[in-house]
């Protein structure tokens, strides 16, 4: 389970996030949506101790992040994929080596990171482009990359930060789907952090809304979709105030 | 004026402690050599034997205009196989080292800030987190590493370039005899105008890479913020070069 507790976390003068709160249940996929800027990535990032809050913590299994010495952080990295914004490929390696990077650090057999490499690509529609460079992929393909890597690790969470930004109605669709499929393939527990309301209704159980630095809803996509609340509805309606 | 005294103060404290913290993090990952092991190979290879052509060009012009200019200096004064003295030294001791370090704090130096640079505002140094490395152990010390043990492989190789294209000058350019060059090479020569250049190369090497690690590392703000990351590791690296070249002097050649 991944709880965050009371969060705040200030850049400068500007406060992103001011006491945030919210709790995802093991086995579920919570969707956090949100203005541009409101923090959503920045709630994502303490997940992984790529940032350390300035009051609150991240709980993941009982254990605060903020607390955690190197190599238990390493630890608990080794149980959590992370989908990147634009899915932070290394251009100079191969999409296989890409996908491979985080299980040599596990210290598995190149025999094994094989058979993972090949099932990892093959999950995300990508079999035979292992030998490609990541500079030579389009943006949909750098995602399902991005999703490959973090799903061959075989982790027990997985985090996506905008996994559809950017790209087009259907590949946004081809990547939805994966998330969906890869849910059901490994049971894992996902954070989504999107805008894309359609992907919102598609990939997540529970959707919570990130408005000045807390949370202002959160519910299952239908309580969400049936909302009163004025700030939700216009979000998710996409109306210009 | 007082708050902006204190302000770059304050800056200048925080610089110093960042930089402290680097060295520090660095330090602690050096027993992870099976992450840096292999990468420092590769780098080795980047730092030293991809920069040897400039290196190497720079140093054989470097001794023909010592041998021209040595003798525009001591004709008619000093015995001319001083020229081969000159020649020596000044690449052993100078300008091997000094040119092929602002040399290659361009080449090197600005290549590293770049990719570094790109690699953290395009999110792949949190990437390399996430898959629990330490960019540390990964990304800088292989690259220093490199530079350090690289460094003065290349300048030991450009001194010789330098020393041979003197004596070739001087050969066919002074009517010097090779006897007469080789006199005046040995005349004043002690290993410590050897070792000397050589260890002040490997701190070069160090400077070079760690600085454009640090300023790589801390890039922000895109593609612009890339490029003055670029320049400021040059920048940096260049005077740095200066102040070790004058500091290593005075401490070890009084």
């Amino acid at each position: 389970m991944i709880r965050f507790e009371n969060l705040h976390k200030a850049f400068g003068d500007k406060q992103v996030l001011a006491g945030l709160t919210l709790e995802v249940q093991d086995g579920e996929t919570m969707v956090v949506i949100g203005y541009s800027g409101t923090g959503k990535s920045v709630a994502l990032k303490h997940i992984v101790g790529l940032l350390d809050p300035d009051a609150g913590d991240v709980l993941v299994d009982g254990r605060a992040v903020s607390t955690l010495d190197r190599d238990a952080l390493n630890a608990l990295r080794r149980e959590i994929g992370y989908v990147l914004q634009f899915a932070a490929l290394f251009d100079s390696l191969t999409v296989a080596e890409n996908v491979a990077l985080g299980l040599r650090r596990r210290g598995l057999d190149d025999d094994e990171i094989a058979e993972r490499v090949t099932e990892a690509l093959a999950l995300v529609d990508l079999t035979g482009a292992g030998e490609r460079y990541a500079a030579e992929l389009s943006g949909g393909m750098r995602k399902r990359v991005g999703i490959a890597r973090a799903i061959a690790l075989r982790p027990r969470y997985i985090l996506y930060d905008e996994p559809t930004t950017g790209l087009d109605p259907v590949t946004s669709a081809v990547i939805d789907r994966l998330m969906v499929r890869t849910r059901e393939h490994l049971g894992v527990t996902g954070v989504v952090v999107t805008h894309d309301m359609r992907s919102a209704y598609t990939v997540g159980d529970r959707i919570a809304m990130l408005y000045e630095g807390r949370i202002r809803q959160v519910g299952t996509v239908a309580e969400v979709q049936e909302t009163d609340d004025p700030v939700v509805r216009q979000f998710i309606e996409g109306r210009p105030t | 004026m007082i708050d902006r005294i204190g302000r770059r103060t304050v800056g200048l404290i925080q610089a110093v402690g960042r930089w402290g913290q680097f060295m520090a993090d660095m330090v602690r990952a050096l027993p992870d050599v099976t992450t840096w092991g292999r990468l420092a190979l590769v780098q080795m290879r980047r730092v030293g034997v991809d920069s040897l052509p400039v290196a190497l060009f720079i140093a054989a012009f470097t001794g023909v205009v010592l041998a021209l200019q040595a003798s525009y200096t001591f004709t008619g004064t000093v015995p001319l196989y001083f020229v081969g003295t000159l020649v020596g030294k000044t690449m052993m001791l100078e300008l091997g080292p000094v040119l092929a370090g602002l040399a290659l704090a361009g080449r090197v130096g600005a290549s590293m800030a770049a990719e570094l640079g790109t690699m953290k505002v395009t999110e792949q140094v949190d990437a390399l987190e996430t898959l629990a490395y330490d960019p540390q152990s990964f990304l800088v010390v292989p690259r220093v590493l490199a530079g350090t043990v690289m460094f003065p492989i290349v300048v030991a190789l450009a001194v010789f370039v330098g020393i041979m294209t003197g004596w070739m000058t001087s050969l066919w350019l002074l009517n010097l005899s090779t006897p007469e060059f080789v006199k005046g090479l040995r005349q004043f020569y002690q290993f410590k105008d050897t070792w000397f250049g050589l260890f002040k190369s490997a701190t070069f090497g160090f400077t070079i890479t760690t600085v454009g690690c640090v300023v790589g590392l801390s890039t922000r703000g895109g593609a612009e913020g890339v490029g003055r990351s670029t320049t400021r590791a040059v920048v940096y690296s260049a005077v740095a070069i200066l102040v070790l070249d004058a500091f290593w002097a005075a401490v070890l050649l009084r």
